[in-house]
């Protein structure tokens, strides 16, 4: 019997790669196998990377030699298209980016290939981060493992889907109201968005600079917090990176799922976030899981954030103001696609490339933008969002006096069908509803399988939130809720997941 | 009932450089009036009272040393240049004036 | 474009009451730029660049890159905002302005918009007959450079007409600081000469902090002047104009002068001063309208996410204030006082603009008497000819060296003034030129004699003349020697060989 090495978990492939049963020259193979029999289906990847097998090589003459390496290394890594990578294209999921080559890595991308990790390709997602379903991605959707028919969330779709369809382990992400929790919640997989600063943003193009996270992708928890490992920590290339010194989150999650951290643990429930705001499967399977802790020792408290529901209000107020300045860089002028306009001045090749270029979700997200900040509106708009953001912070502030975490559904639906809000931009919006706040308060948060919708099947997550810089608290949470589930499925919820080849083997043998 | 109006779609536009077809002002003016009459409710809460929050995790005097580190080669700096003269990136005529 | 009518000055100050105001940019001569690693070409041993060689990913706004402050900059903006007794803000902070241009890689620039580092100050400056205006200063702030465009194509070199234009990122990013004045009133006739001695002034000041090469010609420091006229008794302000990039100080003094004489005429026919842009032009001493005031200028400023508030400790600003030079009217006096200089010698420097030149000339060897004669004489010529800034010519360095070579007998006067010259057009330190231009003087005496002999064989009645005690016909001799030598002859060794030559009683 042989092991499909695609089915392990990142930290059981280390172990396995340490043990040299397996080498990464395998592993990495297994994987673009695995791309090359599904991807044409499920399109999580826009480019495979052509070195990969020699990164992995590499690794393996390292380990053979006895060098010491990092404790995932030779583990593959699929990479979110918004992170610049040098040897391959990054294209952040639009059109005018096309082709484009970085003349440097994103620290984390910098961090992980320091780690031995083994980047496999880069992965799909909203043009821009811009979007809830991957739709908006200018190079196509990204199809859900689960229902092909169906979105795989977004805006990091991309990494969420690779990693429930087993094309990667691991895989990195960006959350700037959601998008590796909301994806994680759809996919049945794992995503954290680490406290504002916990991870480098440098390298990662920026959609809203205020809000914007690097973070794990994975399929456990242990394994986000390996990652998380990799690639936390102070970076001297981006000045709102945080300098505190972080316990291993690995280490936190192994915790989690042997000890008694439930016992005794108080549960935040946002008494504005009424389970009539979510559909019923969804409620549902969050009762169930708040019952499992409950039961373990924790003790549910109802809290109340009263500005909660002016979250998404001050976040579509917020991500586009930024996101206008910060995709003006996106003008023909020193990279990216230009515009042949015979006759045209500069301005005139800029405005026509970049109406060509951008897809209709970001130019209404920069034209929103650029009217939130202009004169005479500013106060009114802009400003008024960052005082949301205060009172939001304020609602945190008071609501982890009476308890160590607080829990939500990750996400109001289970994955939608493609195309079924595209052009109803307000209610995409909504889907990030239980997400944002902690994106505006700069909290951490995590999103961890919790069974299946009973009216579609479909996956469903719950989401855990920590004061900021106590990350390591989600993920004792998680492994343990996770180590609960795990248990009573008798495996993990991705191996009900449909075999994507056609093969209907279940499990983790074949 | 906001004040988005097709002119100010196209002033916007204007703006944020970005040549917007009459549908796309057309259909803008539209969505935009929608979703902004939906954000405007965060004036309801913003109190004069109530400071603003620009950076979620406060923080304040973050320095560089001042010693040259990560120069790029001009090769790379021209790398994706659409187009150049082989060390400066070439434009189209600009029109109006040096700021 | 048609030439705007002008007013007399003295009739338009008659009718109007100017008042001005004047936005200076310093650039900071540190080792890196304001947000990036990258090599500041505003300092001195980065120079001449090649293009798109001091750029790191952020000065061209490369995508995913982020920016990082540089902290001797907001060292030297301290200073700055100190020296000019601004308070330095307990908390500022940096924000964004919104435009886009091909010279801003990011499309925005990183300044600070309502909480600048300095505000509130003042500045004493001088006027050329001794009398002390005190400038009220409202704030100084932080901000990046934009790189540089040339235009190629058009007939002029100039934006108009150009084809295409080509960019270069190595400015972007340079440290500046922007110093704002508030409106200032009461100036009367002599607004252009205030505009011209406050920045002699800045520039006297950044000198002194060592926090800028400060060189005018390089663009180090560059000056926006606004001007509006009010009618006399009139409460209101008039509109303004702002005259863009005026770099050099005899131009701030002209351009200040043209706008009062330009917007007179305009007023008094009872036309309107649009609210615009206008640009200098050094060739003809005229401004020409830019662009008008319009939606464009709205800039979006918003607290720039990225970066992190300011918040010098009080322990830094002592440390910084303990520093400062000088104050302006205390290092004149000083000065005044070392160089022993009467007081219309040293206004006739201090007007110039020249302190700073000749300190660093007696600095490099020469005698003050010797650096003032160079700096306020010779040199303020040429550069008036050429309509340039002495400093622009020659260095202090090489002054002091041409008057070196005087001194030891190398050089006559006249000589000297052609190696200036030399020097001048680029040729080499003074030396080189008198080596390369063979200029040092004859000191020979056996080519002289020879010279001499000839001279009186030719004009055997001047010989006479001198042999019968008229000596003061030796001058025609010395002349014709001194047209054989070319000039480089000591002319009194000449005199004194003549008369030895010749046999004259006198000698
Ligand atoms: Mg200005
Ligand atoms: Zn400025």
């Amino acid at each position: 019997m042989t092991t499909d090495i695609t089915r392990l978990s990142a930290a059981q492939l280390a172990e396995r790669l340490a043990a040299r049963e397996v080498s990464s020259v395998e592993a990495t193979r297994a994987h673009l196998d695995r791309i090359a029999a599904v991807d044409g289906d499920v399109h999580a990847f826009l480019h495979v990377s052509d070195r990969a097998l020699d990164v992995a090589a590499d690794i393996d003459r390292r380990r053979a030699a006895r060098e010491e390496l990092g404790e995932l290394a030779g583990v593959p890594l699929a990479v979110k298209d918004v992170l610049v990578t040098t040897d391959m294209p990054s294209t952040s999921g639009s059109k005018i980016l096309e082709g484009y080559m970085s003349p440097y890595d994103a620290t984390v991308v910098a961090r992980s290939r320091a780690a031995g990790l083994v980047p496999l390709g880069k992965t799909n997602m909203d043009e821009f981060a811009m979007g809830s379903s991957t739709e908006h991605s200018a190079y196509g959707p990204t199809r859900n493992p689960w229902d092909l028919g169906r979105i795989p969330g977004g805006s990091g779709g991309g990494s969420a889907a690779a990693v429930a369809a087993f094309e990667a382990p691991l895989a990195l992400g960006s959350d700037t109201g959601g998008s590796i929790r909301q994806p994680a919640h759809v996919t049945g997989t794992v995503g954290v968005k680490p406290t504002y600063g916990g991870v480098s943003r440098y390298g990662a193009i920026a959609l809203a600079s205020s809000l914007d996270q690097v973070g794990p992708v994975t399929r456990t928890v242990l394994d986000a917090g390996l990652l998380h490992d990799v690639i936390g920590g102070h970076d001297v290339h981006d000045a709102t990176s945080l300098p505190d010194a972080w316990p291993s989150f690995a280490e936190a999650a192994r915790e989690g799922a042997r000890g008694d951290v439930l016992k005794g643990l108080r549960i935040g429930v946002v008494k504005e976030l009424p389970d009539s705001g979510f559909q019923p499967g969804v409620a549902a399977s969050f009762r169930e899981s708040l019952a499992r802790l409950e039961a373990q020792g924790a003790e549910i408290v109802e809290i109340s954030a009263p500005h909660f529901e002016y979250a998404v209000a001050a976040y579509y107020l917020i991500l586009p103001a930024e996101a206008s300045s910060n995709l003006a860089k996106f003008d023909s002028v020193r990279f990216g696609m230009r515009l042949d306009v015979p006759g045209g001045t500069v301005e005139d090749v800029m405005s026509a490339t970049r109406d060509a270029g951008f897809g209709p979700e970001v130019k209404r997200r920069i034209i929103l933008g650029t009217y939130a900040l202009s004169a005479g509106y500013y106060d009114a708009y802009y400003g008024s969002a960052q005082k949301v953001r205060t009172l939001i912070q304020r609602d945190f502030d008071q609501a982890f006096r009476s308890v160590d975490v607080v829990a939500t559904p990750s996400a109001p639906t289970t994955a939608f069908r493609i195309g079924e809000k595209i052009d109803d931009p307000l209610s995409m919006y909504l889907n990030d509803l239980t997400t944002i706040p902690a994106n505006l308060a700069g909290v951490p948060g995590i999103s961890v399988p919790s069974g299946l919708a009973a009216e579609d099947g479909l996956p469903v997550g719950i989401q855990f939130l920590a004061p900021a810089r106590e990350d390591a608290r989600l993920y004792r949470v998680g492994a343990a809720l996770e180590a609960l589930l795990v248990d009573e499925w008798g495996g993990s919820l991705l191996d009900r997941a449909p075999d994507l080849t056609g093969n209907d083997v279940k499990g983790a043998t074949r | 009932m906001s004040e988005i109006t097709p002119d100010l779609v196209r002033h916007l536009g204007v703006l944020a450089r970005i040549q917007l077809s009459d549908e796309e002002v057309t259909r803008l003016t539209g969505e935009l009036d929608a979703i902004v009459d939906n954000i405007a409710k965060v004036s309801q809460v913003a109190t004069p009272d109530v400071p603003a929050t620009s950076h979620p995790i406060p923080m304040q005097n973050v320095f560089r040393p001042d010693e040259v580190t990560e120069t790029l080669t001009t090769a790379q700096a021209l790398q994706n240049a659409p187009d150049a003269d082989g060390s400066r990136f070439r434009v189209t005529a600009i029109l109006g004036e040096e700021q | 474009m048609a030439r705007a009518k002008l007013m007399d000055f003295d009739k338009a100050l008659e009718l109007f009451e100017p008042v001005i105001g004047l936005e200076v940019h310093v650039e900071l001569n540190t080792r890196t730029k304001m947000f990036s690693p990258a090599a500041n070409p505003a300092h001195a041993d980065n120079h001449d660049a090649e293009p798109n060689t001091l750029v790191a990913p952020v000065d061209m706004g490369l995508p995913g890159s982020m920016p990082t402050v540089n902290a001797e900059a907001i060292r030297s903006s301290i200073s700055l905002g100190l020296a000019l007794g601004c308070s330095i803000a307990p908390s500022s902070r940096f924000a964004r302005k919104n435009y886009f241009y091909p010279d801003l890689g990011k499309n925005y620039q990183i300044s600070q918009y309502d909480e600048p580092i300095a505000f509130e100050g003042q500045v004493e400056v001088e006027l050329s007959d001794g009398e002390i205006v005190t400038v009220p200063i409202e704030r100084a702030h932080m901000e990046e450079d934009a790189g540089k465009l040339t235009h190629v194509g058009g007939a002029t070199g100039r934006i108009q007409g150009a084809e295409y234009s080509l960019v270069d990122y190595n400015r972007a990013g340079v440290p500046l600081v922007e110093i704002v004045t508030k409106p200032i009133f009461g100036a009367e006739h002599r607004a252009p000469e205030l505009a011209k001695a406050y920045l002699a002034t800045i520039r006297d000041i950044a000198i002194a902090l060592g926090i800028s090469e400060a060189r005018m010609e390089r663009g180090n420091i560059r000056c926006d002047a606004n001007v509006s006229l009010r009618p006399r008794g009139a409460e209101r302000l008039g509109t303004r104009t702002e005259t863009k990039n005026v770099n050099s100080m005899r131009s701030v003094e002209r351009a200040v002068r043209y706008e009062i004489q330009r917007q007179a005429a305009i007023l008094e026919a009872g036309g309107t001063i649009t609210q615009e842009t206008r640009h200098w032009h050094e060739d003809t001493g005229e401004t020409s309208p830019g662009r008008p005031k319009s939606d464009a200028d709205d800039y979006r400023y918003f607290p720039e996410p990225d970066l992190l508030p300011v918040e010098p400790s009080a322990e830094l600003i002592d440390e910084l204030r303990a520093a400062l030079p000088e104050q302006p009217a205390e290092r004149r006096r000083r000065l005044k006082a070392e160089w022993g200089f009467t007081d219309l010698e040293f206004q006739d420097v201090a007007n110039g603009g020249l302190l700073a030149e000749v300190q660093a000339t007696v600095a490099a060897g020469a005698t003050p008497a010797a650096a003032r004669k160079w700096w306020t004489g010779e040199i303020t010529r040429v550069a008036n000819v050429e309509g340039r800034e002495p400093a622009e010519l020659v260095t202090p360095e090489n002054v002091a060296a041409l008057q070196g070579l005087i001194d030891e007998g190398t050089l006559t006067d006249k000589l000297a003034r052609q190696v200036l010259e030399g020097v001048i057009a680029g040729e080499g330190t003074p030396q080189q030129v008198v080596d390369a231009r063979g200029l040092a003087v004859v000191s020979d005496d056996g080519a002289l004699i020879a010279a001499i002999d000839e001279a009186l064989a030719s004009q055997p009645d001047v010989l006479e003349k001198i042999r019968d005690g008229k000596v003061q016909a030796a001058g025609a001799i010395i002349g014709a020697v001194m047209k054989a030598m070319k000039g480089q002859a000591d002319a009194a060794r000449v005199r004194e060989l003549i008369l030895t030559r010749a046999g004259a009683e006198g000698a």
